[in-house]
């Protein structure tokens, strides 16, 4: 349980307006605290509140903010990452959508910090009405003296641009969306030189996901020894947002401290347990790329470590759930011709090894399989891992090399049988 | 060349100029603004954009066929992108798709003869809890199922 929740009880369209924001959120007093503070002090309080990255990464967020040169020729940039395009996150759409302005507030603290004045937000093409909704309160901001020209009369410039991206997986990776930023295929870079030196138009850069950044009022607010306490394990502070979804009874976005409950607790305490009162097949608990769970496995504590320990990740904080009756074939078929679409065809061993996995995968789906198909699957992924420029690449490989190991049965079922037998 | 973009997409370039160090950062916002107007980007209107932004016409096709969302092909007048994605999948969009096909007789990626719907399969639209979704031009519908779905269809005229 979470002891006390800073987002959840804000979603709803009535939190939306600043007049909201100002009266039941502490609105803009974080900035006003931290414009009087020195930009390195914010820094430190962002490291002692052990906030990691939530956008799937966990990297410490402070840690980001002090790669950050202190002088640069070129100008420095702050870019909110709201593609939110990792399969099963949903939680930052809620974010943007009710308390709009808690962005805000967390960019300009992430400029002043790192000495930046310019910020975007790419928010992903799909989220046409969180866009609107993002610009119009950037309006009221500007209108209040909270963005622009001499913020609060401290004399500290910050602006807002909200960019739209046009339907891209791998815009979501950072250095593919500075690339989307700048008006080109959002291809990710070749890394070094990392964002913090050479990001958005050559100009160092902070990329942080859009919880994330919300994080940083509450922090500055009320110090990063709170905000580290809120975390039930030593490495993870604060609070998580966990998109939930799949076959539960509540689907939903749900709200707990870091490292307090385990995943049975979040399907059957919170999500009410499976559909239908069926019993629980499998688990994808950290956004589509993270390796399969089995329902034997759901006792692991939700998050960054234990789950790394169990083989698994915490990615963004989205949890698929999986009833008895669906076919988990049909599930990973799915699953790979998702990365296989979404390769943005650089590196070979994606391009090529995600469409070869899908092919194989949809053919034993269909009856069509071979018996030398499931060594084939895992050597195709194996060749993938590790060997590509982003993430991408392990991200279609960790699901085929997790189902196959954990549901070899199914697989072989296919395979012998020559049809799927939920068919 | 006469002009086919109207003044409000350029309009909306010179408001947007002076927040991008760069030019050619406009691209998307540019493909966005034109894709309003006319649906979709036939050659010529690609070629509008490129001379708005001072870049070869190939640079914006480069760009515009990386992304989804940019129609490259004429679409209807409803353009029905339902997420088959693995949270829709489990919720039963596969099956809205079929329904779709079926009352249509069009395969995904295709539009009706009457122009009226193109049907797409979509990747994840981030409304995983809402499942199954989907986009109806830029709008979202959540939470369907076929009698839903055909309600909703009944209302487009």
């Amino acid at each position: 349980m979470a002891s006390e929740t800073l987002y959840i009880q804000h979603f709803n369209e009535e939190a939306r307006p600043l007049a909201y924001y100002l009266a039941k959120m502490n609105g803009y007093t974080a900035v006003k605290k931290a414009l009087a503070m020195q930009p390195d002090d914010i820094t430190n309080e962002v490291k002692k509140s052990n906030l990691r990255g939530r956008g799937g990464a966990g990297f410490p967020t402070g840690m980001k903010w002090g790669f950050i040169p202190k002088q640069s020729a070129k100008p420095k940039y702050v870019v909110c990452n709201a593609d939110e395009s990792e399969p099963g996150t949903f939680k930052d759409r809620d974010i943007m959508r009710y308390t709009p302005h808690l962005l805000l507030e967390g960019m300009v603290i992430a400029g002043y910090a790192i000495g930046s004045n310019i910020g975007y937000i790419y928010i992903r093409g799909e989220y046409t009405r969180e866009a609107k909704i993002l610009d119009a309160a950037i309006e009221e901001a500007y209108a209040k003296g909270y963005l622009g020209k001499n913020i609060l009369g401290t004399g500290f410039n910050f602006d807002i641009t909200v960019h739209r991206g046009a339907g891209a997986y791998i815009c979501g990776e950072e250095t593919g969306l500075l690339n989307s930023l700048e008006g080109k295929r959002g291809e990710p870079r070749v890394k070094p030189p990392f964002p913090a030196i050479a990001g958005a138009f050559g100009g160092p850069t902070v990329v942080n996901n859009v919880e994330t950044l919300t994080n940083v009022p509450f922090i500055i607010n009320r110090g990063g020894e709170w905000f580290a306490k809120l975390g039930k394990l030593e490495k993870s502070g604060g609070t998580r947002l966990i998109s939930l979804s799949g076959h539960v009874k509540k689907p939903g976005v749900y709200e707990v401290d870091a490292g307090s409950i385990t995943i049975r607790q979040l399907i059957y305490d919170y999500g009410g347990g499976i559909l239908g009162d069926k019993k629980l097949k499998a688990v994808i608990p950290g956004g589509s790329s993270a390796p399969v769970l089995t329902a034997d496995e759901i006792d692991a504590v939700y998050d960054i470590e234990p789950l790394m320990k169990i083989g698994t990740m915490m990615g963004s904080a989205a949890v698929m759930v999986v009833s008895e009756d669906y076919c988990v074939v049909k599930l990973l078929q799915r699953i790979t011709k998702f990365y296989a679409h979404e390769s943005c065809g650089q590196c070979t061993p994606c391009r090529e090894g995600c469409k070869w996995m899908e092919d194989v995968i949809e053919r034993i789906e269909h009856g069509h399989g071979r018996e030398q198909d499931l060594p084939l699957l895992l050597e195709i992924a194996d060749n993938i891992n590790g060997k590509t420029l982003c993430a991408l690449g392990d991200a279609a490989a960790g699901p085929v090399i997790s189902f196959v190991k954990k549901f070899r049965a199914d697989f072989e079922a296919h395979i012998r049988g020559g049809k799927c037998p939920n068919a | 060349m006469s002009k086919l973009l109207s003044q409000k997409y350029y309009d909306g370039l010179k408001k947007l100029e002076p927040r991008y160090p760069t030019k050619v950062a406009l691209l998307l916002p540019a493909l966005h603004l034109a894709q309003e107007e006319t649906y979709w980007l036939p050659p010529e209107i690609l070629e509008e954009i490129g001379a708005s932004l001072g870049i070869h016409p190939a640079q914006v096709r480069e760009v515009a066929s990386f992304y989804t969302m940019y129609n490259l092909k004429p679409v209807g007048k409803y353009h029905l992108k339902i997420c088959t994605n693995v949270a829709c999948c489990l919720r039963g969009a596969d099956e809205l798709v079929e329904h779709c096909e079926k009352k249509w007789d069009i395969k995904c990626g295709e539009t009706t003869k009457d122009k009226k719907f193109t049907l797409s399969e979509e990747e994840c639209l981030g409304a995983c809890g809402t499942a199954p979704a989907m986009m109806l031009n830029d709008g979202y519908c959540e939470n369907l199922d076929i009698k839903k779905l055909d309600q909703l269809l009944d209302t487009l005229k």
